[in-house]
């Protein structure tokens, strides 16, 4: 493969990782901005979209019905846990509401659990195939994913529909003042727990897309299979600037492409030219950068990350306004 | 108008009004003074229904209020311009005078409301398209205003719209209260300025440690030393 390939290759990787880990952290952004709430749950919302759409396909319901039920099973579930769970607990400390979003994410795994037992299936069930997002597009050396093309498109368009939302809609506005000042936006006439709402439901629709691309990816559904992807989201929101809807999207985006790039790095040694690099720099990568060192990738990200909010407490795109809130 | 009538109010345990009895005529023009603590911007929370009272009763035009969500109260058009501005400093002007317009569904009366606005403050519409919380203190003040305006309101509370102005901006907040006045706005403000908010007044009310302790009209207060003495707690 062509260095040239090779980097192409990790960039649709990053940004196909990044478009998914953006629609999970800007839902946890918006509660989180409205509500202080960090929603612990959301990535089962992810994992509720991905057994729906798993029973469904498997009950030979078309592909479009399938993923409407998904899109609006997930919502439901979204809203129903904001008006079940958070709204009597809403003026609690927020410790209290965090351990509810704890609570709320083990009854939606185990819920499904029992569905899955009733339903005489495994634990882990494999996700049925969906024909568009199968196999790979070659283009010259380059393959990739139709899936992985598909998180990059649709993340981006979502997003991009998302940002819309937020800048043009008078609901979406006020999602934005309500996040900034709860009790002055009710003194403009808004309705916040509409506003609330909202959030959760927009929320809860773009994590159903992102547990729909993540399942493909996966090839597998599992009840916990939302917990890894909610805390790549946390960290994602965070190391944008937490509650901030654009900080969730760079903050995705930032992690994915560090990852990628912490993954890509070690393997270079195999893969630069040998005859146009001078065999130093190889022996350099070989030694010192194995593409076995890839597997520490984690522990190198979040060492990075405790510097990047050493230098900047409030994420790349925090500011801190006059409560020294983020 | 507004008829507030012998309310108490709570923060939690303490106790932050003790019946309070107080009623604003349509198209006057009422200070609430008294010195720091002493309840006025508990008076106008517990008016818009951020706070809720544990007795007594706030009617609106005969209907009583007292039940209702802040969004439900600003429909009826009781506009509450809070303290310290709460301006939403990560929009736009012009998006912050349409979230002030945000229970209002007559989209060519926004746009001439807003065309108001902007005649009340030539400086806003300089600015329309700037983050509101790069203002200068002053505009952040005069959008604050602009913002309620935008609700149309038939009774203004303002609290403490001069706070931390220099001045010479404490003269033309004071100008443009009036001049909304001037347009049949009904006005309850709260102040800390305590003659300049009686010079613009109607009738006036002092409160001292969450109760209503002197009520007359502007003119009589200004020549009464028991308001001098009530605003500076009774230090004198």
């Amino acid at each position: 493969m062509s260095l040239t390939s090779y980097f192409l290759q990790q960039l649709i990787n990053a940004l196909s990782i990044g478009s998914l880990y953006a629609l999970v952290a800007v839902g946890l952004a918006m509660v989180f901005g409205i509500l202080r709430l960090i929603n612990f749950a959301h990535g089962d919302l992810m994992m509720i979209a991905a057994y729906i759409a798993t029973f469904a396909l498997m009950s030979h319901i078309p592909l479009p019905i399938a993923l409407i039920m998904m899109m609006v099973g997930t919502v439901m579930v979204g809203v129903l846990m904001e008006r079940v769970a958070y709204r009597p607990i809403r003026k609690a400390p927020a410790v209290a509401a965090l351990l509810t979003s704890f609570a709320v994410g083990q009854i939606l795994q185990n819920s499904t659990l029992l569905v899955s037992r009733f339903a005489q299936q495994p634990v882990q069930i494999a996700f049925p195939q969906i024909d568009f997002l199968r196999g790979v597009v070659t283009i010259g050396d380059l393959t990739v994913s139709k899936v992985n093309i598909a998180s990059l498109v649709i993340g981006l368009g979502l997003l991009f529909l998302l940002n819309q939302f937020i800048t043009r809609t008078t609901l979406g506005l006020s999602m934005r003042a309500a996040a900034e000042d709860l009790q002055a936006a009710q003194l403009m006439g808004i309705d916040t727990n509409r506003v609330i709402v909202t959030a959760f439901a927009i929320g809860a629709f773009l994590a159903s897309i992102a547990g729909l691309l993540y399942a493909v990816q996966a090839g597998t559904v599992n009840p916990d299979m939302g917990f890894t992807p909610v805390l790549k989201a946390f960290i994602a929101a965070v190391i944008g600037g937490f509650g901030s809807i654009s900080g969730a999207v760079v903050g995705g985006y930032a992690l994915a492409f560090l990852e990628v790039l912490l993954t890509a790095i070690p393997g270079l040694g195999d893969i630069l030219p040998a005859a146009t690099t001078s065999p130093s720099v190889i022996s350099f990568f070989k030694t010192y950068l194995p593409g076995s060192l890839s597997s520490y990738r984690d522990a190198f990200v979040f060492v990075i990350l405790i510097f990047l909010l050493l230098v900047r407490p409030g994420g790349i795109l925090g500011t801190t306004d006059r409560e020294g809130r983020q | 108008m507004l008829q507030i009538d012998n309310i108490d109010v709570y923060y939690g345990k303490i106790q932050a009004l003790k019946g309070v009895s107080l009623t604003v005529n349509d198209g006057e023009l009422v200070a609430l003074i008294g010195s720091n603590g002493a309840g006025k911007s508990t008076t106008l929370r517990t008016i818009s229904g951020l706070l809720r009272p544990k007795q007594g009763s706030i009617t609106y035009n005969g209907q009583p209020i007292d039940k209702l969500q802040s969004h439900d109260i600003v429909r009826l058009g009781i506009v509450h311009c809070p303290e310290g501005r709460r301006i939403f400093g990560s929009l736009s002007v012009n998006e912050n005078l349409r979230l002030g317009a945000a229970a209002q569904t007559d989209k060519n009366l926004i746009e001439r409301t807003r065309k108001d606005v902007y005649e009340l403050f030539p400086r806003l519409s300089e600015r329309g398209n700037q983050q509101a919380g790069t203002l200068s203190g002053g505009e952040q003040q005069m959008l604050a205003i602009g913002r309620a305006m935008m609700s149309q309101p038939k009774l203004l509370l303002l609290d403490e719209p001069s706070l931390g102005l220099a001045p010479l901006l404490v003269e033309s907040v004071f100008d443009i209260i009036q001049r909304i006045k001037e347009r049949g706005v009904t006005i309850l403000l709260v102040e800390q300025n305590a003659w300049q908010a009686l010079d613009i007044a109607d009738r006036g009310y002092v409160m001292e440690t969450g109760k209503i302790t002197l009520s007359d009209s502007a003119a009589a207060l200004l020549t009464n030393p028991q308001v001098e003495q009530a605003y500076l707690g009774g230090a004198v």
